[in-house]
């Protein structure tokens, strides 16, 4: 494989991954109202609490995500960050019920009782989630002047995914399916977009010889 | 005369197809409230309504799909149980006929804490309500009374319920009313949930639950009871889409008890329009869903895609 072409391979799959972070990252945020209300009921404050932690996790996540991005921009980090959002993600699956059955014994008040539940749940892994942006546009942009196009596109492409993954996990995916199974899905998704990332990295090129390659 | 055609000069075929539409619409939402609206209030769950027609009292979650009351009050006789699944909650006394810390799950107008306390003056009842709106609506259109023995909490029903588990808290009459709505509380329809009521039940407690008769949920929710409580009494009315379930913890009683008990009820009871006497004969135990069902659980629970 030329170089040019792993190029072109490793955009698409960085674009895919954009995606899946996007979708994975509400159908988790669409299942925490689920998690939270067995303790904290359906009051209009859990949703509240978990669109604030999520709000906040990613706003941190962008901040962060775009800081490493301007020190060395590895794929080999890229990559990483979707593998701790999978391993961050599996507290929700094994320790929720014990965490919240400790808060919930703890704190009386059901919408601080949702919100600490949902920070200690749901902040690490969307923060990971959320640095993902900002380096993803990072590894894709070559050049200054289509900087913003390469943007656009990742906000296209990950939000497209959030709407898909709202839609399909609260028509669907709850009909089909148990709250934690979709959790493994959401995990395994992680787990391989960030294996995808690696191998396509690790491709060897051959040099392409008597061609001429274009550099972008 | 000059007025009229300033009147026909200013109002050019545009407008007036824009005006006709308007009516249109205008006679479309009278038509399908057909109700002067009393009172309106609004509240982050849901925009409540009062209406009244022919001395008939009701309130409405959403107004605009029709026929939704939740409530309805014969102003002229207010005592009077105007819907089936009201009346039909009477039937849990005929399992447990002095009921002494009662608690209900769901107000709507509280008409039936007002009768249960009218029944019962001693008893202890205790109303958990989501929404602080319908509760000031019960108030100020509903005769809905607070008092020492009337206790109103504002709180998600599974986590009062959940607490009041932990503090060792028993009830012997609950009533489970949060279904009637829109949305459906889909954390109230689970194993887990049922586990936890069964938690603040007392041994001779009854648990009475009015939910639907129709939809693809009357078997998921029939086998998620059976998978807590056993047989239960399954207990329909021609003519109301509802069913309500009447559930204990010990053995059900036989039909024999259950006549019994609905003989001195007979009179008390008809003030309020429930013919207590029609229940037993109507309270079955046998299924009449499908078995294979899969039961509702906090990891499995799709309650308002499975109700449509």
């Amino acid at each position: 494989m030329t170089e040019s072409r792993k190029n072109t391979l490793m955009q698409k799959v960085i674009v895919c991954a954009a995606f899946l972070n996007g979708f994975v990252i509400m159908t988790i945020e669409l299942l925490g109202g689920r998690v939270l209300s067995p303790y904290f009921g359906t009051s209009v404050y859990v949703w509240g609490s978990i669109i604030t932690i999520f709000m906040l996790s990613l706003s941190l996540g962008y901040l962060w995500g775009g800081r490493l991005s301007s020190r060395n921009p590895s794929h080999g980090m890229f990559a990483g960050f979707f593998g701790l959002s999978a391993l961050l993600s599996l507290p929700i699956i094994f320790f929720a019920e014990w965490t919240m059955t400790q808060v919930f014994l703890v704190v009386e008040d059901p919408r601080y009782g949702s919100l600490i539940a949902a920070t200690l749940l749901y902040f690490l892994p969307i923060c990971f989630m959320g640095m993902v942006s900002p380096y993803s546009i990072r590894l894709l942009v070559s050049s200054e002047e289509h900087s913003g196009r390469m943007a656009g596109l990742l906000y296209f492409v990950s939000t497209l995914g959030s709407a898909l993954g709202t839609l399909l996990t609260s028509f669907y995916f709850v009909l089909w399916f148990e709250i934690d199974t979709i959790m493994w899905g959401a995990v395994s998704v992680l787990l391989l977009s960030g294996a995808a990332i690696l191998i396509v990295h690790r491709l060897p090129v051959r040099e392409a010889t008597g061609v001429h390659r274009y550099e972008n | 005369m000059k007025t009229k055609k300033t009147l026909h000069r200013s109002i050019n075929p545009w407008q007036q197809c824009v005006l006709y539409s308007l009516l249109a619409l205008a006679s479309l939402f009278t038509g399908v409230v057909t109700a002067e609206t009393l009172h309106e209030e609004r509240s982050v769950y849901r925009n409540i309504f009062v209406t009244e027609v022919d001395g008939r009292r009701c309130l409405l979650f959403n107004a605009v799909r029709g026929e939704r009351n939740q409530t309805c009050m014969n102003m002229r006789n207010p005592k009077e149980f105007v819907f089936h699944y009201a009346r039909m909650t009477m039937a849990g006394l005929l399992v447990n006929p002095d009921p002494k810390n009662i608690l209900i799950a769901g107000l709507g107008g509280g008409t039936l804490p007002t009768a249960l306390h009218e029944l019962y003056p001693n008893a202890k009842i205790e109303i958990v309500e989501i929404d602080q709106a319908v509760v000031n609506v019960a108030k100020n259109f509903f005769n809905f009374e607070e008092s020492e023995s009337v206790e109103t909490h504002v709180v998600d029903a599974r986590v009062f319920i959940k607490r009041a588990g932990l503090a060792g808290r028993k009830f012997d009459f609950i009533v489970l009313d949060a279904f009637t709505g829109e949305y459906i509380p889909e954390h109230m329809l689970t194993q887990e949930f049922l586990e936890e009521v069964k938690q603040v039940m007392t041994p001779d407690g009854v648990l009475i639950s009015n939910t639907f008769s129709t939809s693809e949920l009357y078997a998921h929710e029939s086998e998620t009871y059976r998978a807590v409580f056993g047989d239960f009494f399954n207990l329909k009315m021609s003519g109301s889409g509802n069913r309500v379930i009447i559930a204990q913890q010990k053995t059900l009683p036989s039909l024999g008890t259950l006549k019994a008990n609905a003989q001195p009820l007979h009179e008390t009871l008809k003030p309020y329009g429930v013919e207590i006497l029609e229940f037993p004969g109507r309270m079955g135990t046998r299924p009449d869903w499908d078995q294979t069902r899969r039961v509702l659980t906090d990891q499995f629970s799709p309650a308002n895609l499975l109700g449509r």
